[in-house]
């Protein structure tokens, strides 16, 4: 856990004035958590991460990691036990990749064995081959392979806290994404907790658990992802994000806290279609899901095909041409919805049972709602 | 062309006496530049690590380049007469080893001060201290430089180490003076032309070293 209170950094100017870079800043990355400190350049949001590590020396205030105030631990000490990523990437050009990881790892005094087996173990996580790369040197790898290994060089001893500053924003926009990738799902086993400092909102909705948005020194807003987009704190916040926030919303949103809102009601195959039209009326719906006695889901009927119908719903089944899952974000749903040119389609449960269903109205009404996606790392652990 | 040929001759037929004379004369060079390299480089890093240092270690470093040779050995000869060292190889060496301090210590000065930005942040960041930092990072990304500056301090000396024959310190520039007491062209060429040469192949060799010594990852 990290812990920031009433942080300040204070700078003097030329002219001799003195100048707050960060200004009575209070943070609490809980354990585990990644915290992203997002805004413009100059806003300080560098200045506080890397009083972290004290690359920069707080005016005032207090550092805590996992309770510990960090004022009393050497700067060399401290540092060893916190990994961290820079845009630059800064590998050392004439170490070879291998040295490059285990620079820490040595000093901590391990043995050589382990440090190789580690290194290995580091390298297959980023999808690079041990064999082919350990030996190389940086300047023989593209961007995106060196700062897979600035990334796998601050993991490399194990820190519980990591510090990474713009560490993707030097690197092309595809291999971004999949660096991005890589490290959500390395951060999915490894649960460090850390502080990423970034001036781009969809790094930020993408990988953080909570957002603090900067603006001259001061946080503004901090929360989840989706808080952020949906109730930004003021005219700064909303701008910063991005005019069409609600469309990123898409991604932080999922068809179960959609569907969930929704009462679920369901027929069978034998169920009357007169009955079936009755349901349909009462909760003024133009269809109607027909589930198996598991709750599988066999098809619908249409409001118009069941009204003054004889028979059972089997008679005038149709089936369904797409289906989504709770944990599939609004993004995915609504491109097939298009896809398949629906207005709804079921949600099914992770065993196929039927729960919910989603639908063009409903996305609509939920984005509008104030409603939000709590985003508490269910997708971890 | 017959002075060309006299001389080539007289080369050849005093081969062994020049070529001894060539090996004092890289003798004293090494001595002067190699003690250069054990002061300097330390100084260099010195004035990195206490920047207020640097303005005036490479301000006076400067000055000692501008003094002419010739008033060098002049200065120095009452100054080591203290001693009873006024004339001979000491002056020589002293005279070269200050001429040779300014490349080194500014190369080594300038070869630390421009790492790249982000290896240093990075070395800093993980917890490497000054001093390891140094030693395994920014001293062999160093070494490309502070070679040029050694290369820059042999050539220049096996010159000024022509002159140091003034004071009696022996190597090539005996020849050349030989040359002018006795108005032997032939002797004044050969000395010229070889401390030339000499020169040339010095530079050439420790360029190789420099390659060797460069880290793999920066060649």
């Amino acid at each position: 856990m990290i812990e920031l209170k009433n942080l300040t950094k204070q700078f003097i100017q030329k002219n001799g004035q003195s100048f707050n870079a960060v200004n009575d800043v209070n943070l609490v990355v809980p354990e585990g958590e990644i915290c992203v400190l997002l805004g413009p350049s100059g806003c300080g949001k560098t200045t506080t991460m890397k009083m972290i590590n004290r690359l920069i020396e707080p005016s005032s205030g207090q550092v805590l990691i996992n309770g510990e105030d960090t004022a009393g631990i050497d700067t060399v000490t401290l540092r060893r036990n916190i990994g961290y990523v820079i845009q630059q990437i800064g590998l050392f050009p004439n170490m070879t990749i291998e040295d490059n990881i285990m620079v820490v790892p040595r000093m901590l005094g391990w043995d050589r064995k382990r440090c190789r087996e580690r290194a290995r173990e580091l390298m297959s996580m980023v999808a690079l081959d041990p064999d082919r790369f350990l030996h190389r040197y940086p300047k023989e790898m593209s961007g995106g392979q060196q700062q897979r290994i600035g990334v796998i060089r601050a993991l490399a001893a194990d820190a519980p806290v990591l510090l990474m500053d713009e560490p993707f924003g030097a690197v092309d926009p595809i291999n971004r994404e999949q660096i991005q990738n890589e490290f959500q799902l390395m951060q999915r086993q490894l649960g460090k907790t850390v502080m990423l400092v970034s001036h781009d909102i969809d790094e930020a909705i993408k990988l953080g658990d909570r957002i603090a948005v900067f603006r001259q020194g001061r946080i503004v807003q901090c929360a989840g992802a989706d808080e952020i987009l949906a109730k930004p704190a003021d005219e700064f916040v909303a701008s910063f994000v991005g005019h069409d926030r609600t469309l990123k919303r898409l991604l932080l949103v999922q068809a179960g806290d959609v569907a969930d809102a929704q009462e679920t009601q369901t027929a069978t195959l034998d169920t009357p279609l007169s009955h079936a039209f009755g349901v349909m009326d009462d909760n003024d719906a133009r269809y109607l899901a027909v589930v198996d006695r598991e709750g599988k889901p066999l098809g619908y009927v249409q409001r118009k095909d069941a009204k003054g119908a004889e028979g059972t719903c089997a008679d005038k089944l149709k089936p369904f041409s797409a289906t989504s899952k709770p944990d599939e974000n609004l993004r995915v749903v609504l491109s097939r919805l298009y896809e398949h040119n629906l207005t709804w389609m079921p949600v099914l449960d992770a065993d196929g049972r039927y729960n919910g269903e989603v639908s063009q109205d409903y996305i609509a009404s939920f984005l509008n709602s104030g409603k939000t996606h709590g985003r508490q790392r269910m997708a971890l652990k | 062309m017959e002075t060309l040929n006299q001389t080539f001759a007289y080369i050849w037929h005093n081969l062994p006496f020049i070529l001894g004379l060539t090996q004092q004369h890289l003798r004293l060079v090494g001595i002067a530049v190699g003690l250069a390299v054990l002061i300097g480089v330390p100084l260099g890093v010195l004035i990195v690590r206490f920047k207020s240092l640097a303005g005036i270690v490479l301000g006076l470093a400067t000055v000692v380049l501008t003094i002419p040779a010739i008033a060098l050995f002049g200065l120095m000869i009452p100054l080591f007469s203290l001693i009873g060292q006024g004339i001979g190889a000491v002056p020589a060496i002293t005279a070269a080893f200050l001429y040779s301090l300014l490349p080194i210590v500014r190369n080594t000065h300038t070869a630390l001060t421009t790492i790249d930005p982000g290896v240093r942040e990075a070395g800093r960041g993980i917890g490497l201290t000054f001093w390891q930092r140094l030693k395994w990072v920014e001293l062999p990304l160093a070494v490309p430089l502070i070679f040029g500056g050694i290369r820059t301090a042999v050539v220049l000396n096996i010159g000024v180490m022509a002159i140091a024959a003034i004071v009696g310190a022996g190597g090539l520039g005996t020849l050349i003076l030989h040359g002018i007491s006795q108005s032997d062209i032939r002797k004044l060429i050969a000395g010229a032309v070889v401390v030339s040469l000499l020169a040339v192949v010095m530079d050439q060799v420790l360029l190789r070293l420099q390659r060797v010594l460069t880290p793999k990852g920066i060649r």
